[in-house]
């Protein structure tokens, strides 16, 4: 008898399993494979001389505008600027939704108290504040920074009073029957639970900030990504608006990878 | 000696217009060095009971004392391991047993030999549950039955005088089961502590335990208790569960609990379905 059907080589698991298992080589693969797909289906668009340069704008010519931005008109100025106005708004955000939801999430009558005016703050367009924040903070950096907070900070908070709420019941019992005072149980046992809960919820509200982002340079704004896509769009530069918004997309990713990162360095516990 | 002692223990829980007798006169004295297991059906409130021997419940009406001393809250003479989610999963196995050295209210004597004496502690319970070699995973890395050692280890940590534990291998299989019953055993000869144990399995109870308390629901309340006539605890083995005199109390027992489930609901209703569909059957016929 020649071989069993045991004994070749060792089997590969499917591709295409039902929520089959895929290593994180072939992963990447497919990842990069997307954003190639996306690449050649604008290629193929912008050559086919169907649409206007207007219209749209070939890839090489944006990554040409890209070049002249960064070489002639201060690009690192404009995203910097960017950078430091949403992190300012979502860093002050974070300073009052931490504590507030925190408070929120273990205290009852903070809960009926603070809740129903946020839930209806919520709901409040951070957009039709514009004019307001003008009167109220004037048209200097922290009225963008203001309406950056504004469109972030009540759903920070009723997301972290969430996050709060969802630390099991048991791991506070078992704090209190050892004999842990109420600040030992939030600062041991609640804040420390949440925390990797928390930072997930921080991660999806940063990237709201930079939707805001562009809203808030609407305000009197002469620098930033944002106002470089609406002066753009002035000009019919196409091309400059498709970096703008490439730029804002990537600079999230990349934020949104940072907090991957810390999340993994911190909770080690959860990736183990 | 008097460890535990419950003196016309009531809770009443008010949900609209329907009023709730969670519990209902219980009287209930546990000495010092016992192993008492509570049963019953669900919604007896055996686990109410336990959480307010815990301090983590009150009685509307009535009182619990501990060593004579009337128990408000939770306090360091009493321990509680949870069924299950207690364990901290941010802590080491070994931070998780010496968490309660970081609460202010064991840190009132900070001396050397305190330290050294804790230290010690937490080696000795490490090895006694069988951690030893896992003191640095974290509980994600553990099965349920290991995370369940942790729980129990660091409950036993501040060495309580009684252990208060709610249904703690509710959520494991078979076998852990009767692994974790030897160990519980062991420990519980070994630290000479009280121990109440929270179960709805009447094996378990009887198989651990000094005294069996079964409790009955509507209103919830000592329904009858029952001496094991086995021997101690340190002399207890798995063949036991087989001898006629554990088995008659196990009928005995699993007889009481399904009297005092059943009482009116079910049995009034299933008598009503019946005439019911005989009725049906009847005018089905005549027509």
């Amino acid at each position: 008898m020649p071989d069993t059907p045991h004994s070749a080589a060792p089997r590969r698991a499917p591709l295409w399993a039902v929520r089959g298992e895929m290593s994180r080589k072939t992963h990447v693969i497919f990842a990069v494979l997307g954003f190639c797909a996306v690449l050649v289906v604008w290629f193929g668009l912008a050559e086919s001389g169907w649409f206007s340069k207007v219209f749209l704008p070939a890839p090489q010519d944006v990554a040409q505008r890209f070049y002249t931005w960064l070489a002639e008109d201060d690009l690192l100025k404009d995203v910097s600027i960017s950078i430091y106005r949403v992190m300012g708004g979502f860093m002050l955000a974070v300073i009052v939704a931490l504590p507030l939801g925190l408070m929120i999430g273990t205290f009852r009558p903070i809960q009926a108290f603070f809740e129903p005016v946020i839930e209806f703050a919520r709901y409040l367009p951070a957009v039709a504040f514009v004019p307001l924040v003008m009167l109220w903070v004037g048209i200097d950096e922290g009225s963008k920074i203001a309406i950056i907070w504004i469109g972030t900070f009540f759903q920070m908070v009723l997301m972290i009073s969430e996050d709060v709420r969802r630390v099991p019941k048991a791991q506070i019992e078992a704090a209190q029957t050892m004999g842990a005072t109420r600040e030992e149980v939030i600062t041991k046992v609640i804040l420390k639970s949440a925390m990797p809960s928390i930072m997930d919820s921080l991660r999806i509200t940063m990237g709201w900030a930079w939707t805001y982002l562009v809203v808030a340079e609407l305000v009197a704004a002469n620098s930033g990504l944002g106002y470089a896509i609406l002066k753009a769009q002035r000009f019919l530069q196409t091309d400059k608006i498709f970096v703008g918004i490439l730029l804002i997309g990537l600079i999230g990713l990349v934020m949104d990878q940072l907090f991957r990162w810390v999340h993994r360095r911190r909770f080690p516990w959860l990736h183990a | 000696m008097l460890k535990l002692e419950i003196r016309q223990g009531s809770k009443i829980f008010h949900a609209g217009k329907i009023t709730l007798h969670a519990l209902q006169d219980i009287n209930l004295s546990i000495h010092e060095n016992e192993f008492v297991t509570l049963v019953g059906a669900s919604g007896c409130g055996k686990s109410t009971l336990l959480r307010i021997i815990g301090g983590l419940e009150n009685f509307t009406a009535g009182d619990v004392s501990v060593n004579a001393a009337p128990v408000t809250g939770p306090g360091l003479d009493r321990a509680m391991v949870f069924q299950d989610y207690s364990v901290y999963p941010w802590l080491t196995v070994a931070e998780n047993i010496r968490f309660c050295r970081e609460l202010k209210a064991h840190q009132q004597d900070n001396s050397l030999r305190a330290t050294y004496h804790a230290i010690g502690r937490a080696h000795a319970l490490l090895e006694l549950m069988g951690l030893d070699n896992v003191k640095n995973a974290y509980p994600n890395q553990l099965s349920g039955g290991m995370r369940q050692r942790v729980a129990i280890a660091r409950a036993l940590m501040p060495a309580p005088e009684i252990l208060l534990m709610d249904e703690p291998f509710g959520a494991l299989d078979a076998q852990t089961r009767e692994v974790m019953h030897g160990l519980i055993l062991h420990l519980f000869t070994q630290e000479r502590s009280t121990i109440v144990f929270v179960t709805h399995d009447v094996e378990e109870a009887i198989y651990l335990a000094n005294r069996v308390v079964v409790m009955a629901p509507q209103p919830g309340r000592i329904d009858s208790i029952y001496n094991v006539p086995l021997p101690p605890a340190g002399q207890r083995h798995l063949d036991m569960k087989l001898a006629p005199e554990f088995l008659s109390l196990k009928k005995e027992i699993l007889q009481r609990i399904r009297a005092t489930a059943r009482v009116h609901t079910d049995a009034g209703l299933l008598d009503k379905l019946t005439k019911q569909h005989h009725h049906d059957n009847e005018e089905g016929r005549s027509l």
